[in-house]
């Protein structure tokens, strides 16, 4: 995750799915995730079978695969810790290609792969859908505390704010002939932290000021209102329902 | 270098499990912290938020060739305090779950537990030990945040391999996820433990007033009444 997070996943479109009120699709993911993870690893097909929802999603909200595959790359450091469990894991030894490996850890790190693979690419669907700031509307309509959605509105608002200050710092350092390179540059770059810190509590401070002189007193005023109609849901209900019917016979079939 | 658990890692009863705890946990931070900030709190926990979001994209070098990056929960808590500390931590962990896709919507509660609760306890609690048995001074601060943060890395990653011993989705022998996990996080710890340190010391010389937990250190201000000297 060393390159930040600095690029936003959300790409604007106007299908059907991008239409669809958020509280609507976080349900509809977290049902669906849920399904995948309680899925028994052995039943290969019924991953087939999401991976196919997930593209028929992809398909319906017009997103291209080379972004999703793009940003599945998040996953990489558990990827390589997937790669090992085969030669660490316990029980029965079985040989692949001539090396003797663990059955279990093989079982272990195609369910890490598949399972982390299939909720990456349903949350990416999620983002590239939802705007972020219609997205936490969703969470606050989901009876999420509305301190705790104010809090996460506050720190999408901002974070292009203290990221720039952040970079602006960077150049000044680099300005200066400032180059990390052991251990004892964490001085130099903890010390612009510090500075950080001040600057952004210190614009929260003056942020709170704005907010009170113009009558802030512990609500957000609502400027758009999604509410959801049962036809919306049962739309979006399609996704999950269609998932735990698989891991229903995932269960069953032998 | 980062922790954020994917989907499929842990077992759907124990991931579900993790996310009441932490729902439960990030409630009592939720009262909390109105009571360390009031209605300051939405705008000064945002852009806190926004700091420890940053903060986490300044790599450090560790060893190598090697970096790490800071997961922020001690270094939060000691700034702004530990019930605002975990609220801007789940913040973050939530907004980079669902708008960044990092860190599987499932694994959020294990997230949530491993990487704000665990490290703010952890953390927190022994900086607030150190500052009461230590001198009052800024260097003892900046000791007591190391000694907090130090610890309260591995200790997240102990949580997480009982975390994963209870629902874990292969069988790996514990003492060899434990031996792993924790070997690699006494490490990132050192690193969290030189910002932390130096970053709260750099705070309290500027504006000691802004360290929530080292309120008490900063002496307190004497009205003198006595003229000063004339100047010449």
């Amino acid at each position: 995750m060393g390159a930040g997070h600095a690029h936003r996943l959300y790409v604007a479109g106007a299908s059907p799915i991008h239409r669809l009120p958020p509280q609507c699709k976080l349900v509809a993911v977290l049902l669906f995730v849920l399904a995948v993870v309680a899925t028994p690893r052995e039943r290969v097909w019924a991953f087939a079978g999401y991976a196919v929802l997930l593209a028929v999603v992809a398909a319906v909200a017009r997103i291209p695969a080379g972004l999703v595959l793009r940003r599945v790359v998040i996953e990489v450091p558990f990827v390589a810790f997937a790669f090992l469990l085969p030669f660490i894991a316990e029980g029965e030894r079985i040989a692949v290609l001539g090396v003797r490996v663990s059955e279990d850890g093989l079982w272990g790190a195609w369910n890490i792969l598949a399972k982390g693979t299939l909720g990456v690419v349903a949350s990416i669907l999620l983002a590239s859908t939802t705007e972020p700031r219609v997205l936490l509307l969703g969470i606050e309509r989901l009876r999420a505390p509305q301190l705790l959605t104010q809090i996460a509105a506050f720190m999408l608002r901002y974070t292009d704010v203290v990221s720039a200050e952040l970079a602006r710092m960077r150049t000044a350092r680099a300005a200066r002939g400032f180059e990390a390179r052991d251990l004892r540059a964490t001085r130099v770059l903890a010390r612009s932290l510090g500075a950080l810190f001040l600057r952004s509590y210190e614009r929260g401070e003056r942020v709170h000021l704005a907010m009170v002189s113009r009558g802030y007193a512990g609500r957000m005023p609502a400027t758009a209102d999604v509410g959801a109609t049962a036809a919306q849901w049962s739309a979006a209900a399609v996704l999950p329902a269609v998932a735990a019917l698989l891991a229903a016979a995932a269960w069953m079939v032998p | 270098m980062g922790v954020h658990v994917p989907d499929g890692f842990i077992n759907a009863p124990v991931s579900v499990g993790a996310g009441v705890v932490a729902a439960a946990g990030v409630a009592l931070a939720l009262r909390g912290a109105r009571r360390e900030l009031d209605d300051r709190t939405a705008p000064l926990a945002g852009l806190t938020a926004a700091f420890i979001f940053a903060a986490q994209m300044l790599n450090f070098p560790v060893a190598g060739g090697t970096s790490g990056h800071l997961l922020g929960g001690t270094l939060a808590a000691i700034l702004v305090g530990p019930y605002t500390g975990v609220l801007c931590v789940s913040v973050v962990l939530l907004v980079q779950g669902l708008v960044f896709a990092d860190g599987g919507i499932t694994a959020l509660g294990v997230n949530i537990v491993n990487m704000a609760l665990v490290t703010v306890v952890v953390g927190y609690g022994l900086f607030r030990l150190l500052i009461r048995v230590l001198p009052r001074s800024r260097a003892s601060a900046a000791a007591a945040s190391f000694v907090g943060a130090v610890v309260s890395v591995p200790a997240a990653a102990v949580v997480f391999t009982l975390i994963y011993a209870l629902g874990g989705t292969t069988d790996v022998s514990i003492g060899k996820v434990a031996t792993a996990m924790i070997g690699v996080h006494v490490l990132i710890g050192i690193g969290e433990a030189l910002i932390t340190a130096v970053t709260v010391s750099s705070v309290l010389a500027i504006r000691p007033d802004l360290v929530y937990g080292a309120r008490g250190l900063a002496a307190p201000l004497e009205l003198r009444t006595e003229p000063a000297p004339a100047a010449r």
